[in-house]
């Protein structure tokens, strides 16, 4: 009984394999981009591969997040299912690659030249072994503040070059009866705009020390504590009322005019541009005070998973499509973001994105861009989390004094280590 | 029916034939029962061991079958008295503590009191049963959005009272880390109190009418005719009500989420809430597991008792 039912699974899939010896000209993409804006974006890519004739089969799982998205990529993994490619942050490609299920694009790499062009901080992630397993779609930086130009008229202020400049800045708001900082009380933007807060603080060397390698010292030292008194300063000057907001609400305060600024990463400019905003007469952007010249970045992945041989080429056009130079200018214009490639020329992106492809060649060449910790990107998730419960406890006052959070910062990153 | 079904039986003269059948007949209710029999073996006490034994290996993105010792349990046992600052754990299972004490108290105190209510022959019954009723159709995202936005000071309650000219009233425990665990119980009572007023409903109207006369006839008070009898007769009504409440406290997750997304600061964690973000979020699946391991010890505290009380009654 066994015997046969053995049989005639092989001759099935033998039946199955022989059936699909051809190439399968479609790409099966696991996503959770499935808001107006993000969705809209994908669809360039859709129709790219269209032209050269790839179906595309959409398995969007939403939540912004990505968590649902994530959970079921375990299960369609587990399974042994394997999706062509599938959206992925940071250190969960590392994971999959270390379990060994993802792809290797090595060889499209060499001849595309994504060396070269792909910014090597964000290789960390994209090559595992030496081997290219994703290809990253964009870059976000997390380093911004987000200005209403008319307040900022109105209190007559001007860009703050330094962290007391800002505090200045905040003061002349407050005076005038805006609410000067505008924030969501939610460990992740909280913890997004402390990274702004450190790097601006300790400077660049500092923040790499700190929060891409995880040096003890530097987590406990002097510098760390004078970054959390400095968002300790920061959060003085923010709505009674934040606890808890989300952060396209804490950007909606800024469009509107009731809030000076908002510190959030290049994704805010979406909700600007959904509003019809234009950057330079209705919204500045400004890099946070004291760290010019450096990008805190996250990056979309397309993590691509070590599917059948008929479906390799399939794979191979997606990931070729995803890294060029086309696409990833019409992806990011619409995203917010900017390419993921350092040589795509920025004549289709507006003054921000200008600012912010510039800011990251220059990281990039002088060797100042750097992971978010917030965003998953400096350490992985475990890690990444416990930071962000130290720096909300300290924010809503479960931790007190700057003292007890390094502390407990210390504390919380070994035990996750 | 049956009866001429089988003297027609006993009338044929093949002897084998019966046999199978009652043998069929016989079977019939397992060959019914074995498919929901089988998947509640597999997918509840399957998984249950399944959890139990990840709790005690290193998982951490992908379960691992390594068995590496209780590491996860000496963390979890580690952080329970992390009080200064809380940990998320410590934060999880006290929070826990006030919600489903309070949970379960203040919807007994006030199902059994708007029963009582309810049950002196009003008129109107029937329009306002369902009202109270209703809110148990509703899903916990729906209760927890709502009361969000009810409960916010921006927006609700508070913002309300301030545009009709209170200005001095505030109420924003929903944005305070101590306070924000008692609005999920406001929450979570306003949705399940009705239900429970049904259940004390069905026990009051089951109560036999001569017994409330006879009392009346001693001279009994209402209050003393409440509390001496009617109360007592409720008995079990008051234990189911409890074991559903009890299982709707530790089960409570979307709840939190839909109302606090987890609080300032997480303070408005349950350990349900606990258990999702170290497994799926922290990557830290052994840790997870043995904490939904340390939530099923908890119910199983409640259950067995229970159980034992129920089944021992039976034969008497």
């Amino acid at each position: 009984m066994l015997r046969k039912l053995l049989i005639g699974t092989a001759l099935a899939t033998s039946f199955a394999f022989s059936a699909h010896a051809a190439d399968v000209k479609e790409v099966q993409m696991l996503h959770w981009w499935t808001s107006g804006g993000e969705a809209a974006a994908l669809n360039v890519l859709k129709g790219d591969l269209a032209k050269e004739g790839y179906a595309w089969k959409d398995v969007p799982v939403a939540g912004g997040g990505g968590d649902a998205a994530m959970t079921a990529l375990k299960a369609m993994v587990a399974a042994g299912n394997y999706p062509t490619a599938s959206q992925m942050l940071g250190y969960t490609v590392l994971d999959y690659a270390a379990a060994g299920v993802m792809g290797d694009l090595t060889e499209t790499a060499k001849k595309e030249g994504w060396d070269k062009s792909v910014p090597a901080a964000l290789q960390k992630f994209s090559v595992y072994e030496g081997k290219w397993v994703a290809a990253p779609v964009n870059v976000h930086s997390v380093n911004w503040l987000w200005i209403n130009k008319a307040v900022m008229d109105k209190i007559g202020g001007t860009e703050p070059k330094t962290f007391d400049d800002f505090i200045a800045l905040l003061d002349k708001a407050k005076a005038a009866g805006v609410i000067p900082l505008a924030l969501g009380g939610q460990n992740w933007q909280e913890a997004t705009m402390f990274d702004s807060v450190v790097l601006s603080t300790g400077g660049p060397e500092f923040y790499k020390k700190a929060f891409n390698d995880l040096d003890d010292a530097s987590l406990k030292s002097d510098t760390m504590k004078k970054s959390f008194d400095n968002l300790a300063k920061l959060v003085t000057y923010v709505d009674p009322n934040f606890s808890g907001r989300d952060w396209n609400l804490a950007t909606a305060m800024v469009i509107k005019g009731d809030a000076l600024v908002q510190v959030m990463g290049d994704w805010a400019k979406g909700e600007f541009h959904a509003a019809k905003k234009t950057p330079g007469t209705d919204f500045l952007c400004y890099r946070f005070p004291g760290t010019d010249g450096s990008v805190i970045y996250n990056s979309d992945m397309f993590g691509m998973f070590n599917v059948p041989d008929d479906r390799k080429a399939a794979q191979v056009a997606l990931a070729t499509a995803t890294l060029s130079k086309s696409f990833q200018s019409a992806f990011n214009v619409v995203k917010g973001s900017v390419p993921a490639r350092t040589d795509v020329p920025d004549t289709d992106f507006d003054a921000c994105g200008k600012k912010g492809i510039a800011d990251l060649k220059k990281a990039n060449d002088g060797g100042t861009l750097f992971g978010s910790l917030a965003q998953g990107y400096g350490a992985p998730p475990a890690v990444a989390n416990a930071y962000k419960d130290v720096v909300s406890k300290f924010v809503h006052g479960q931790i007190k004094t700057s003292d007890e959070a390094v502390t407990e910062l210390v504390k919380a990153i070994d035990d996750a280590k | 029916m049956s009866t001429v079904a089988t003297s027609q039986i006993k009338l044929t003269p093949e002897r084998s034939r019966p046999s199978v059948r009652s043998r069929l007949q016989d079977a019939l209710p397992k060959i019914v029962l074995a498919p929901s029999f089988a998947i509640t073996i597999v997918f509840v006490y399957g998984f249950i061991l399944w959890t139990i034994y990840l709790s005690f290996t290193n998982s951490k993105t992908f379960p691992s079958y390594v068995i590496t010792g209780s590491r996860a349990y000496q963390r979890l046992w580690g952080w329970t008295f992390d009080t200064d600052p809380p940990s998320s754990w410590y934060t999880s299972i006290t929070n826990m503590g006030i919600f489903g004490f309070l949970y379960i108290l203040i919807c007994l105190a006030l199902g059994l009191f708007l029963a009582i209510l309810l049950d002196q022959k009003i008129r109107g019954e029937g329009v306002l049963r369902p009202i109270y009723l209703y809110p148990m159709a509703l899903s916990f995202i729906v209760t927890g959005v709502a009361w969000k936005w009810f409960l916010d000071p921006g927006l609700g309650l508070e913002q309300t009272l301030h545009q009709w000219g209170w200005t001095s009233f505030h109420f924003d425990w929903i944005k305070n880390k101590d306070f924000v665990i008692y609005t999920v119980v406001i929450a979570g009572v306003w949705q399940a109190s009705g239900f429970i007023m049904a259940m004390f409903l069905a026990g009051l109207r089951g109560i036999d009418g001569e017994i409330m006369k006879a009392a009346q006839i001693d001279g009994a008070t209402t209050f003393q005719l409440y509390r001496r009898i009617v109360i007592p007769l409720l008995r079990p009504i008051f234990l189911s009500a409890f074991i559903v409440l009890a299982h709707l406290a530790i089960k409570s997750y979307d709840l939190v989420v839909a109302l606090t997304s987890g609080g300032p600061g997480g303070s408005a964690w349950l350990p349900s809430n606990f258990m999702y973000e170290y497994t799926f979020k922290r990557n830290e699946m052994a840790v997870g597991s043995a904490s939904a391991v340390i939530m099923l010890m908890t119910i199983v505290a409640i259950i067995v008792p229970y159980l034992y009380s129920e089944l021992r009654e039976k034969p008497r």
